[in-house]
């Protein structure tokens, strides 16, 4: 069986490789061949749809105001991974960006500056010389976004260039094709692979990985489990629902289920995982329903850039309006909010 | 644990509705001074009394009846049934109209969080208005038989822990069939039947169908042994419907009851498992537990019984205890000081008897009834918290090893109200849910409630059926049920 699947993928690792990359512990012993990680896989517990959206949907009734709102507005606005992932994208228009990203609101200094700018990986480089020493990162979408459909040895080559060009995230997509057709070992050693593509020379810490479930093209709660698991299991710092390229994106019951699973993962293994919603998050309300999922499922732990950050591009100005507000008394109107 | 995020507090304001310093009985379409001793009504969240009430006397309760029984014999009985629709049609807009305010004024005459009133009591008490508005002029049609009649006058006696949702329960079919009706809410939660009463004046119901008489046992007494009514349905605790099946035998009046339950929640080891952590809060701290079909024994199977624990403890750490009126708020207050005491009482037994108390750390308000999220572990059949309803936020933990040891173990109880069944086997569910001896049985979910199924027990919770077509024929004349 093992060697059936790795005929179609030249660029498959040899299965001696495979004990350099166990998983952690308790779970080093999953990947040892594809029908053990299948039982692995298929022995997570299941997701009743109907009680995980009468989940969020209880949670979307909170009711955050006053300072509880001004704190959520500003944590989100340190979330956000401002992305540009156009076709028509130009060195000006990243440039712009990362100004934003700097100074989301040019009226006021006291706003935070968000946590990352996500780009495309041939204008890392751009984002990187713009951002300077801002202390926001870059993170570039990389292994043939949004499809994934290239082979390994061109995936890689794509991560690497975004490494080499500055990037210090690295946002990966996982191979659905080969999930949905049950090859789940072959996802799993893709992803090690990017993990180990995003090495950076020179004794600095490699890239963080995002791992991008495009939960959208999984359709069901089950197989985002048993894909975030996969993600976690092979290396990556994040997990992360979307494209943004694919409706339905980052929905509240698909981030509640990859809540639970870096909840599950850390109590397990010890290690924390991040996670990022992406996609379709476009208003104040949205974020702090998320913040309010956070809070409520995995704790404050997770209420830090470093483990949870939004993947949104026009969220930015609607959490500006809003803290605007806040401030001010009085909604003001798209034109008090940068055009980017 | 304290949190980095800290919700401020967001509370519903009150100003929207407006408390008389007293009330009388409403009786014939009118407010009217009762002739016993009035009684106060507090708030349970504060123990701020929030207005004096009537006691309905024997005198009063046969005025009741008298303008029912007129009401019934002169127009609601005649009266064509899609007329009958109408009124009950506009009933149920009236209280979706004034929906906030019905919630705002149910969390503070019973002390249930306002997320609650507003999103499940008050749209639930609608919802059962509109169901049995259409039923009305239908019923030639229901498969109930040929022509089924009205039996009359109807005298209903509700609990405490859903005042206006087991008003709806009690007056909507009552009045769909072509009944008229007295009713006797709890002691300690008449407000809302108040309310309600003007919204029966507002819809211009005509004089005597509903008649409100508020009062203690006492009054619910003279109701339910009053000679001139037809029917009784009582909701409440076991001890008082067995007290009232007596008062009724022999009678000609026919009787629902829908008392006590001790509901099994059965969590299987292939259940989906977060969400039937969910399930099983639902199911017991919903309303502060003070729920008859509350899933208060925890079946789980023995080999994730740890595992489960641990994310049962985990959940229930982050549920919010407090003021009823913030929109945050998860578990509000218990509804009485007697309530409260009959708590407390039965937990230091469970202790006694040898079971683990688990209780997470929480701020409890200074004033106020108030009991803290409770689960019991290592409870055996035998101890009183496995069999006697608690009906206040406390669960008790017990564990099976096999499919027929927890049909065996969940049947084995006086009580017959409810059950839930966790897992994601299809066939399990079919199979388990048909050797329970359960009136209501719930698939990967608890405590899910729609004016389109019938409620009701086996056993000791009680007998006959509200909601749903089923629910029809405990008003009606030769109905017979196919």
């Amino acid at each position: 069986m093992i060697g059936m699947t790795h005929v179609l993928d030249p660029d498959a690792l040899p299965d001696d490789a495979r004990a350099l990359m166990a998983p952690l512990p308790p779970y080093d012993d999953v990947t040892r061949s594809d029908s053990a990680f299948r039982a692995f896989l298929h022995g997570l517990p299941g997701v009743d749809q109907v009680g995980a959206e009468a989940r969020v949907a209880m949670l979307g009734t909170r009711s955050i105001k006053t300072t509880a709102k001004a704190w959520a507005i500003d944590t989100a606005i340190s979330m956000v991974d401002l992305t540009t992932l156009e076709g028509a994208d130009t060195p000006g228009k990243v440039r712009s960006l990362a100004a934003k990203a700097r100074r989301p609101d040019p009226g006021d200094p006291t706003c935070p500056q968000v946590a990352a700018v996500c780009v495309y990986g041939d204008l890392a480089g751009v984002a990187r010389e713009a951002l300077g020493d801002s202390g926001i990162h870059v993170a570039a979408v990389a292994t043939a976004f949004p499809s994934g459909r290239a082979s390994r040895a061109v995936k890689i080559a794509d991560v690497k260039d975004a490494v080499a060009n500055g990037a210090d995230e690295i946002d990966m997509v996982i191979d659905r094709g080969a999930f949905l057709a049950g090859r789940y070992l072959d996802v799993y050693e893709e992803i090690v692979a990017v993990k180990e593509a995003c090495a950076r020379p020179g004794g600095r810490a490699p890239a963080h990985l995002k791992v991008i479930l495009e939960t959208g093209e999984l359709v069901t709660l089950d197989n985002v489990r048993r894909a975030s698991w996969i993600a976690m299991l092979a290396g990556g710092d994040f997990i992360k629902t979307s494209t943004g390229k694919v409706s339905p994106a980052a929905t509240l019951p698909v981030s509640l289920v990859m809540l639970e699973a870096v909840r599950d993962f850390r109590a397990a293994t010890g290690r924390q995982i991040g996670f990022k919603p992406a996609g379709g998050i476009r208003t104040t309300k949205d974020a702090i329903k998320h913040l309010v999922l956070i809070n409520e499922t995995v704790g404050p732990d997770w209420l830090d850039p470093d483990w949870f950050r939004f993947g949104a591009s026009s969220l930015l100005n609607d959490l500006l309006l809003q803290r605007q507000k806040l401030r001010t008394g009085h909604y003001s109107g798209p034109d008090y909010v940068t055009v980017d | 644990m304290t949190s980095l995020f800290e919700y401020a507090p967001a509370p519903e304001s009150r100003s929207i509705v407006d408390i008389a310093p007293s009330y009388g009985l409403f009786i014939d379409g009118e407010f009217v001074d009762g002739t016993g001793e009035s009684f106060k009504s507090v708030n349970p969240a504060t123990e701020e009394v929030l207005t004096e009430v009537s006691a309905g006397s024997g005198a009063d309760v046969d005025r009741a009846v008298a303008a029912a029984r007129r009401a019934f014999t002169r127009v609601w009985g005649p009266m064509r049934p899609a007329d009958r629709g109408k009124y009950l049609f506009r009933i149920a807009r009236l209280l979706q109209e004034r929906a906030r305010e019905f919630a705002v004024l149910e969390s503070l005459d019973n002390g249930k969080p306002i997320r609650e009133s507003r999103d499940v009591d008050v749209p639930l008490a609608a919802a059962h208005f509109f169901y049995h508005a259409g039923w009305a002029d239908k019923l030639d049609h229901a498969g109930l038989g040929p022509g089924p009649r009205p039996l009359g006058v109807a005298g209903q006696v509700i609990p405490w822990n859903f005042p206006l949702l087991m008003l709806a329960w009690k007056v909507a079919p009552a009045l769909a069939t072509g009944n008229t009706v007295v009713l006797k809410p709890a002691e300690t939660t008449p407000l809302t039947a108040l309310l309600f009463a003007e919204v029966c004046q507002q819809a211009d119901l005509p004089p005597g169908v509903v008649n409100i008489v508020t009062g203690a046992g006492d009054t619910g007494r003279a109701v339910v042994e009053h000679g001139d009514v037809d029917k009784v349905a009582f909701t409440g605790s076991t001890e008082v419907g067995k007290s009232i099946a007596r008062a009724v035998a022999g009678t000609r009046k026919s009787l629902t009851l829908e008392l006590g339950g001790k509901a099994a929640n059965i969590v299987f080891d292939d259940a989906p498992i977060d969400q039937a952590v969910e399930g099983i809060v639902q199911g017991i701290f919903f309303n502060q537990g003070h729920v008859c079909c509350a899933g208060s024994r925890l079946l789980v199977q023995e080999s994730v019984h740890d595992e489960a624990i641990a994310s049962l403890q985990r959940r229930i750490g982050t549920l919010r205890v407090g003021d009823p009126l913030d929109k945050n708020t998860d578990i509000g207050a218990i509804n009485s000081a007697e309530q409260l005491a009959r708590i407390r009482e039965l937990s230091d037994v469970g202790e006694a008897e040898g079971a683990q108390r688990w209780q997470p750390a929480c701020d409890l308000p200074d004033r106020g009834f108030w009991y803290p999220p409770t689960v019991f572990t290592d409870v055996s059949p035998a101890h009183r918290i496995a069999r006697e309803e608690v009906f206040g936020p406390v669960l008790s933990v017990l564990t099976f090893r096999t499919p027929d040891e927890a049909v065996a173990k969940a049947n084995n109880s006086t009580y017959g109200l409810s059950a839930g069944i966790w897992t994601e086997k299809g066939s399990r569910i079919l199979k388990i849910a048909n050797q329970l001896r359960a009136g209501v049985v719930w698939a990967n979910t608890f405590n899910k409630f729609d004016p389109t199924s019938p409620f009701g027990g086996y056993k000791q919770s009680g007998y006959g059926r509200e909601g749903g077509r089923h629910g029809l024929t405990g008003y009606l004349k030769g109905a017979t049920h196919s």
